[in-house]
């Protein structure tokens, strides 16, 4: 089940990611790719990309959760976000 | 003296000191200054002369720091050029400058590769990481920049020099209102010399501390770190300011003393929660690029009562050119001040006659950080650098209205042309109008700054489409994703079958700006 949502919270990703950021080009990262080495998330993108997550998932993040660590890949916001609806039950 | 000089003074000086951090990494100023003498020797050694030109196409790095003061020392001219920029535009600076050598990223090689068989002057590309594949080509050398920081093979030792102060140290592509980048020439002299007067103002030290998120291929970036190695401080160099929180931790961290910010950064910090950050080593921060709201400034002054703030006023012809001594910034936040130490200012009108206090005319600048030109654009030159106050001098006819109260504040009006300011940097609407047009569907299209709280200024296009054309805001979007630097993909798309025209029949971008 937990499964199951993660991959759909990947695919939402996926393809707001190619939509907003890649501007439709080049579908081909993994969902491990970090967006920093691929040079896509900038300032405002990193903005965009918040509200996008606050917006769809219903949730609230801290300055101190808008890191590398959970928004830097596909994978890793889709653990974030996971996780975070989890904690909101 | 030479800008290598900066580095090459301060690793004398104190060779264990840190010079940059970046990355998690920690560089002395002995590493620095010999790494980039072994690329100095290596770019020597395939063949690059005294004046040719070397571009560097790089994130902000350890390695892009390095190849600035390689390329100097091996008495050739440096160019940063935008990491996100596409094939096209790159062979044409390339192609522009006849630059001999690029040093970028083994990620970026598959994506440019049609550059290849476009620039004919180029021989040798150098590679920094080591992902992918390495490309083959018949003409071009490629060679990994990491094999060479760390062979034994090219000597750590300066080589021999033969360049003097007037000698160009860079090439600073910049937007144009013409729709193509011209290269903005500065020499030693003039690098030297704004960043004399510039590290007087803000008083550096070898103690400061510098955070630089800006990027490198941006004057103002760049200067972070060319000033900072002057003054024998530490420079930490972050990508972006993508994740602001991860950044503002460093500032406690590393006991950051000086921020430089353009007003993106400044109004990205506004929303956030700033006491839960140790702010207590910050000394100041800086405000260039363009101008930042009134209001911006009046709250940071609340939240950060005991740092300094400096708003700064240039352009990448004269590098610096103002700033507001920050005492009177809670009087005149709206103000950039005065000339900075050894540059003078004056307002002229249209016939060149210098005006009164109070009165809207064109601010022109004269100091020995005024650019040297154009590269090989000897009308676009002319007309910005004109004859001064004494007969051999040029000086520089910035482009920017101003006005001048009685104690002699600079406040700025307004851009005599149509360079949209985006996160601090110029943006031509020409060029990316160009692009729109080459779009099949494409009919005519506009291009024009609007505000924006976070931006400054987000570009909109207004497209006319050929009729029966579908267009979609996403294929335009990725049309120009294609052939534009991120920061010139237009933010918003509107399509009209009709946009207003001037008397003699085109595009009238005035009167659309005026409609927005």
């Amino acid at each position: 089940m937990e499964n199951l949502a993660a991959d759909k919270i990947g695919k939402e990703l996926r393809q707001f990611i190619v939509e907003n950021f890649l501007f439709g080009r080049d579908d081909s990262f993994s969902n491990e790719d970090s967006f920093i080495e691929m040079g896509v998330l900038d300032s405002t993108g990193v903005l965009e990309l918040i509200a996008f997550l606050q917006k769809r998932y219903s949730i609230k993040m801290a300055d101190e959760e808008i890191v590398p660590e959970n928004l830097d890949s596909i994978q890793r916001i889709s653990v974030f976000v996971t996780r975070k609806l989890q904690a909101t039950g | 003296m030479l800008v290598q000089g900066f580095l090459e003074d301060s690793s004398r000086r104190h060779p264990e000191k840190t010079a940059l951090i970046c990355d998690g990494l920690r560089f002395s100023y002995r590493t620095i200054d010999e790494r980039s003498n072994r690329l100095a020797h290596a770019l020597i050694a395939t063949g690059v002369q005294r004046g040719d030109r070397v571009a560097i196409c790089l994130e902000n790095s350890a390695e892009a720091a390095i190849s600035v003061f390689g390329i100097l020392k091996s008495d050739a001219t440096f160019l940063m050029i935008n990491p996100t920029v596409k094939t096209e535009k790159l062979a044409h600076i390339l192609n522009n400058c006849r630059a001999v050598a690029l040093i970028t990223h083994k990620r970026k090689l598959d994506s440019i590769q049609d550059c290849w068989r476009q620039t004919p002057h180029l021989r040798t590309v150098y590679f920094a990481g080591s992902d992918g594949k390495t490309p083959t080509d018949a003409d071009k050398q490629f060679l990994s920049l990491d094999a060479v920081l760390a062979s034994e093979a090219h000597s750590s030792q300066t080589s021999p020099v033969k360049n003097v102060d007037l000698d160009l140290a860079a090439l600073m592509y910049t937007s144009g209102s013409t729709g193509v980048p011209k290269g903005v020439m500065l020499s030693h002299q003039n690098i030297v010399a704004a960043a004399a007067s510039v590290t007087a103002y803000l008083e550096n030290t070898p103690d400061d501390i510098i955070l630089n998120v800006l990027p490198l291929f941006f004057g103002y970036g760049l200067y972070q770190l060319l000033m900072t190695f002057k003054c024998g401080g530490t420079v930490v160099l972050e990508r972006s300011f993508a994740f602001p929180h991860a950044v503002l931790e460093k500032i406690a961290q590393e006991r950051v003393t000086g921020i430089p910010m353009v007003p993106t950064i400044a109004a990205i910090l506004l929303q956030m929660d700033l006491t839960k950050y140790d702010f207590t080593s910050l000394r100041y921060l800086t405000n260039a690029g363009a101008g930042i709201p009134v209001e911006h400034v009046q709250k940071l002054r609340k939240l950060l009562p005991r740092v300094k703030i400096f708003l700064m006023y240039g352009q990448t012809e004269c590098i610096r050119t103002s700033y507001l001594c920050p005492d009177e910034v809670d009087r005149r936040p709206n103000s950039v001040g005065k000339a900075m130490p050894n540059c003078e200012v004056f307002i002229v009108d249209e016939q060149g006659q210098r005006l009164p206090p109070g009165a809207v005319g064109e601010l022109v600048v004269r100091g020995a950080n005024v650019m040297l030109g154009y590269w090989e654009l000897p009308g676009e030159t002319a007309k910005v650098l004109r004859p001064g106050p004494s007969p051999a001098e040029k000086v520089l006819h910035s482009g920017d209205l101003f006005k001048m109260d009685e104690e002699g504040y600079l406040y700025f009006v307004s851009r005599r042309d149509d360079i949209i300011k985006v996160r601090g940097q110029r943006v031509g609407p020409r060029e990316i109008e160009e692009v729109l047009c080459r779009m099949p569907g494409v009919r005519e299209a506009v291009v024009v700054g609007v505000p924006d709280p976070i931006l400054g200024n987000a570009i909109k296009a207004v497209i006319r489409p050929v009729i029966g054309a579908s267009l979609t805001e996403q294929a335009v979007r990725a049309y120009c994703a294609s052939h534009l630097e991120d920061v010139m993909i237009p933010k918003q798309i509107e399509f009209r079958d009709v946009l207003p025209v001037t008397e003699s029949g085109k595009v009238s971008r005035k009167e659309l700006k005026a409609e927005l």
